[in-house]
């Protein structure tokens, strides 16, 4: 067989051969929801939208083919869209609706289903096979008709495999983390897309932006993942098998190596201690803290609580979860990150309307404030949690000192009702912010003066200094975490902080990239947070170098005007240190 | 009113799948008859693909036709100029 060679964008390092598992949008999973007499009717009406919906998509469809190909073609779309408008299916369903007070998407897919068990029982093979278009057609109407992230079913998933997907949504995550998966290859996404994120915590390596995995790469292909240089093999030969079997040979030693780092203390020659912690997305985690030496949790990501799930998390369970987390992350503190939904997160149990922009829309503390039930219960659960440990809390994307004093004024009403309900809380819980929009960077000192500390979320901030889609892989190469830009950002948030004597901590993708990490040191970051299998290399580089030195490279790579310079210029000073301390001895 | 019932012999080798199905139902549209098809015990609207579908007619099945309106005669001479023209202007 011959061997492929695809390009991709790296976003976990490390490698990984085995083989190829493609998930696919396939199989739908349609939980039974019922609802009440009163929303029958605009659950017909959903329906109906939902097909017409599709209907157009398949009209879009069949004129692109028309102008493409020869006209037959075409024909299987008339039959497809005869499919939509058949009586003996939609009154079937608008029937069903009314009888059962089922949700409309439970009620299709059961009559679809009753049809594909039908179209089984026909002798001929050729018909039978026809289930194939009804599925097809049943799947475009039940797009419309559901959050898009419960697509496909990931808990029936074997062990040990590399995972080739078009795009992993964060409800994938956590069908993932209990998963052997080896590593991950998606067609579309960036540096930080989820998939980076989910394989970073797992350890694995990942190619995204690869544009078409899906398609080059076959169900049970072996393939070689090489994470560093964003690289994918497909049926390698006998001897790229063996020199990356080499490879990760070298990559466990040296793994292995800073293994004995796990003790020691995140700290710089010259004295300086650094706070090193890990980014958390599910309680299930937390056993990989304590395993990479990490010093608390500087970012609990609490969505993943409310995702792949029908309902809203109850005050008792958010509670039992941070407690858990808090209990098992003590003596060190935990960070827990109120509800940051939105974006390119979505849950089931509560509908947010589509944004043109998601990322520009109603997310995040944006969200809350408009939805002060629900955040009300996670602001109790997370109060009551924080008497079982050292537990802080901060708010997601705060533009301003008014949506921060929003915020507050909710936590305070919280807090009040808890005292006069006598439910212990931490009195002293420190509230902090996220600071990872550019107007409030621009507004830090306000904001400094109202809040315990700052955490910088580099993901979001990149995002929006650098107006760049941080999920296009059209724009990834846009995406410079050492712009100049974002750079000056990040100064004038450090600087703010430090005037008004509050700590500054990054917990965005680059914390973990020691060359970053060194800038961001001698730039006055005084907390790293980032997944807990990167912590160990990020600690050895703190370890080896001298906190004067970051300090007095930092301010000359803030001079420079590229990020390319500045990227180039830290890893040339960097190395010179090394060899400097080295000789010196 | 006119209601006629004829024999047809499905033509095409792949049978009554999703295209001609498709094809057919356009056709009595057309006309603005009703027609039911039968294949052995199973009768549906012919009108309705998935129900056409659903009647699992292979290559070589033979279905009865019952058509009923105005345009009836008319309706049914084309439907069997149908089915027995299927094979050359569908292929294989």
């Amino acid at each position: 067989m011959k061997e492929i060679v695809l390009k991709g964008i790296p976003a976990a390092s490390g490698i990984a051969y085995g083989p190829a598992f493609i998930l696919d949008k396939g199989e739908f999973i349609v939980p039974k929801r019922i609802i009440s007499s009163l929303e029958v009717d605009s659950e017909i009406a959903r329906f109906e939208e939902a097909v017409n919906n599709a209907k157009k998509e398949i009209l879009a469809l069949k004129a692109k083919i028309n102008q493409n190909m020869r006209p037959g073609h075409a024909q299987i779309f008339d039959a497809h869209l005869l499919v939509l408008e058949d009586a003996l299916l939609l009154d079937q369903v608008t029937g069903a609706i009314r009888e059962t007070e089922l949700s409309a998407e439970y009620v299709f897919s059961s009559v679809i289903k009753k049809f594909v068990e039908a179209f089984t029982k026909i002798p001929d093979e050729y018909l039978r096979e026809r289930a194939t278009d009804v599925n097809d057609i049943s799947k475009r109407v039940l797009k419309y008709l559901m959050d898009e992230s419960k697509l496909h079913d990931l808990d029936s998933l074997q062990d040990d495999l590399i995972i080739v997907a078009h795009d992993l949504s964060p409800s994938d995550a956590v069908s993932l983390y209990n998963k052997k998966i080896k590593g991950f290859l998606t067609d579309i996404g960036g540096r930080t897309s989820h998939t980076a994120i989910i394989a970073k915590s797992l350890g694995v390596p990942a190619v995204v932006g690869l544009k078409d995995a899906t398609l080059q790469i076959n169900n049970q292909d072996d393939v070689v993942i090489d994470g560093k240089k964003g690289l994918v093999i497909i049926n390698p030969g006998v001897e790229t098998k063996e020199l990356y079997i080499k490879e990760q040979h070298k990559i466990t030693i040296s793994l292995k190596k800073l293994d004995d780092l796990k003790d020691l203390p995140a700290e710089t020659l010259d004295g300086k201690k650094i706070s090193l912690m890990a980014n958390l997305e599910l309680s299930e985690e937390i056993s990989t803290v304590r395993k990479y030496g990490g010093e608390g949790v500087g970012l609990y990501r609490t969505e993943f609580l409310y995702m792949n799930r029908l309902d809203l998390p109850s005050e008792e369970e958010q509670y039992k979860a941070y407690r858990n987390v808090a209990e098992a992350v003590a003596p060190f503190a935990v960070t827990i990150r109120t509800l940051d939904l939105g974006g390119d997160k979505f849950i089931s149990s509560v509908q947010i309307p589509k944004d043109m922009s998601p990322f520009l829309g109603c997310r995040a503390v944006r969200f809350c404030l408009e939805r002060p039930d629900i955040f009300q219960i996670q602001l109790r659960a997370i109060l009551r949690a924080s008497v079982h440990g050292r537990v802080s809390m901060m708010y997601p994307m705060i533009s301003g000192l008014a949506e921060l004093r929003r915020a507050n004024a909710i936590l305070e009403q919280v807090k009040h009702s808890l005292r006069s309900e006598n439910i212990p809380f931490d009195e002293k819980i420190k509230v902090g912010i996220m600071i990872e929009v550019p107007a409030a960077v621009m507004t830090a000192e306000d904001l400094a003066r109202e809040t315990d500390f700052f955490s910088i979320g580099t993901n979001d901030l990149i995002q929006y200094t650098l107006a760049v889609d941080r999920v296009n892989e059209k724009t990834a190469h846009l995406y410079e975490p050492a712009h100049p830009g974002v750079l000056k950002m990040i100064q004038k948030t450090i600087d703010a902080a430090h005037n008004e004597g509050i700590p500054v901590a990054i917990c965005g993708e680059v914390a973990s990239d020691p060359l970053l990490a060194f800038l961001l040191l001698g730039m006055g970051i005084d907390e790293f947070s980032m997944p807990a299998a990167l912590m160990l290399s990020v600690k050895k580089m703190i370890r080896c170098i001298k906190f004067q030195d970051a300090q007095r490279i930092a301010y000359e790579a803030l001079q420079l005007t590229t990020g390319q310079e500045v990227e180039e210029f830290i890893d040339l000073q960097l190395h010179a240190l090394m060899e400097g301390y080295k000789a010196g001895g | 009113m006119n209601k006629i019932e004829r024999d047809v012999t499905v033509t095409n080798k792949k049978g009554m799948h999703a295209r001609p199905a498709a094809l057919f139902v356009g056709l009595v549209e057309k006309f603005g008859v009703s027609v039911t098809i039968s294949n052995g015990h199973e009768t549906v609207n012919g009108k309705s693909i998935m129900g056409i579908l659903m009647l699992g007619a292979a290559g070589g099945s033979i279905l009865k036709l019952t058509v009923e309106g105005p345009a009836a005669q008319e309706a049914m001479d084309e439907f069997e100029k149908f089915f027995n023209k299927q094979e050359e202007e569908l292929g294989p």
